[in-house]
């Protein structure tokens, strides 16, 4: 099968591709990596009129560190945030999380703006962005403006974005002293969509973990927060305390029945991906599910 | 290689003598246009519109420069195959989930199914049919045939183009760092014990 036919045109710079938004109405649509776009046009599960494809504009990609900040274009391929020494330094639970997403040959292609504009729930970098306290720049025919990444994800492949609206840059709180990353999946082969996903970031102190925010991913509608198993974990580590954050799970998470596995069944991986997470962050060896 | 340039019409060209490929082809043709509802007529003036607009492409494949007049929605992947009669490069998926249509693109490997001609003018594309040097194999396609890399053989051209990829950037150094970094290029004979030993061995034999 073929797409249905489409236009096409290429913007040079971001306002370019807002007047190009606005004037297609709600007809256009911005081309970045075209990853998980091309599929669905090429299924014809989405037509559209007007393709504005935004990968010339250099202004759009790159990584750099500002301050505390990093800040991250949002045309930036995967392939280059998984070998950016900027990332690895600052941005370690991103680092992790890319290896994941998808095979070699998407990640050359794939940006990290197209993944967050198209808001997979079974997507790892949407978790990663709550988990990290992201803030998405934005900009429309108004000028711009800047959303935390808990205001930008509304639903399944629904954000806060507007139809004449890109998303132009990413900025990220670099990691702090003591503060330590976890990243896990499961997918039935390296590089599929997660079943169920775990991004997590905290600052461990003693057999505590402070500060830790831990984000589910292809369980439910969107990436999930799940503060209040969080909350638990802040109390000095043991069996009980693992397991009292492990029931807790079940209040903050909404996972699905699909053809991947039951309800039940994601419910019990995210629990133990929570056992791996704390034991690595607590720098435990004994993997207790 | 040499550099030649051919121009060659939207239509595809039918090259005596006829083949199987382009019988089917022909046929497919007179079909779709036979059951041409409005809608689709309206698309197709469309997309002829699109190429009537300027949607020229250029792209070296092989070493060859061509220059096109494209459809806005064709893949890179329709180009090669259905333009250019390229056919080493297959259409598995559609959806890039097979690794089928793995080519390189400036150096990078890409799924060509996922990545619109019309974005890449001025592009350098290598095929599986530009791998080998006349009747010269690449050392990554005798080590295919040496370790059995293959049965039915219609992934095999995209196992080497991303085979080239993945000892191009420097991923092939061990059978489970090659496992991983051929994750999206499937194989339903199960021929992935060969297809790795190829891999290691082709590494080793490019970077001695």
């Amino acid at each position: 099968m073929k797409a249905a036919a489409f236009n096409y045109a290429r913007a040079a710079s971001v306002d370019e591709a807002v007047q190009m938004l606005v004037r297609g109405g709600g007809g256009a649509k911005l081309l970045a990596g075209g990853q998980s776009l091309l599929p669905a046009l090429n299924l014809r599960l989405m037509s559209l009129d007007l393709l504005v494809d935004i990968t010339g504009i250099a202004a759009l990609r790159g990584i750099r560190v500002e301050g505390g900040t990093l800040k991250i274009g949002a045309m930036t391929r995967h392939a280059d945030l998984l070998t950016s020494p900027e990332i690895a330094a600052h941005a370690p639970l991103l680092a992790k999380a890319i290896a994941h997403v998808a095979h070699p040959a998407i990640r050359n292609r794939g940006t990290i703006g197209g993944n967050l504009a198209h808001a997979d729930p079974a997507s790892e970098l949407p978790a990663c962005m709550l988990a990290l306290g992201a803030t998405l720049v934005i900009q429309g025919p108004s000028g711009q403006r800047r959303v935390q990444a808990a205001d930008f994800f509304l639903g399944l492949y629904q954000t806060a974005l507007a139809p004449d609206e890109i998303l132009i840059a990413i900025e990220l709180p670099a990691l702090a002293s003591g503060e330590r990353a976890f990243f896990h999946e499961y997918a039935r082969r390296m590089g599929d969509y997660a079943i169920v996903g775990l991004a997590a970031q905290g600052k461990p102190a003693g057999d505590r973990i402070d500060a830790l925010r831990l984000v589910y991913f292809g369980v439910g509608e969107r990436a999930g927060s799940c503060p209040a198993a969080a909350r638990i974990l802040q109390q000095r580590h043991s069996p009980a305390i693992l397991a009292e954050a492990q029931a807790a799970l079940a209040a903050d998470l909404q996972p699905q029945n699909d053809h991947q596995a039951s309800a039940a069944m994601r419910l019990h991986l995210a629990r133990t991906l929570l056992a791996r997470c704390v034991n690595e962050l607590l720098g435990r060896a004994e993997a207790s599910a | 290689m040499p550099e030649e340039t051919s121009h060659i019409p939207p239509a595809a060209a039918a090259f005596p003598p006829v083949s199987r490929r382009e019988v089917l082809q022909a046929t497919a043709g007179a079909v779709a246009l036979a059951a041409l509802p409005g809608g689709a007529a309206d698309s197709a003036a469309a997309a002829e519109a699109g190429a009537a607009a300027g949607h020229s492409l250029r792209i070296t494949v092989n070493g060859h420069a061509h220059e096109l007049a494209i459809d806005p929605r064709q893949s890179i992947l329709d180009v090669l195959r259905e333009r250019l009669n390229l056919t080493g490069t297959k259409k598995g998926c559609n959806q890039g989930a097979c690794g089928a249509c793995t080519i390189l693109l400036n150096g990078q490997r890409v799924n060509a199914c996922l990545t619109l001609a019309a974005m890449h003018d001025g592009a350098e594309i290598t095929t599986i049919e530009g791998v080998a040097q006349g009747e010269a194999l690449h050392p990554l396609q005798a080590a295919f045939i040496e370790h059995d890399g293959f049965q039915c053989g219609y992934c095999t051209g995209g196992q080497i183009m991303s085979g080239l990829g993945c000892i191009a950037e420097g991923h092939a150094g061990s059978p489970a760092e090659i496992k991983a970094w051929m994750s999206g290029n499937i194989c339903r004979c199960g021929a992935y014990p060969g297809i790795v030993a190829a891999i290691a061995q082709a590494n080793k034999a490019v970077r001695s």
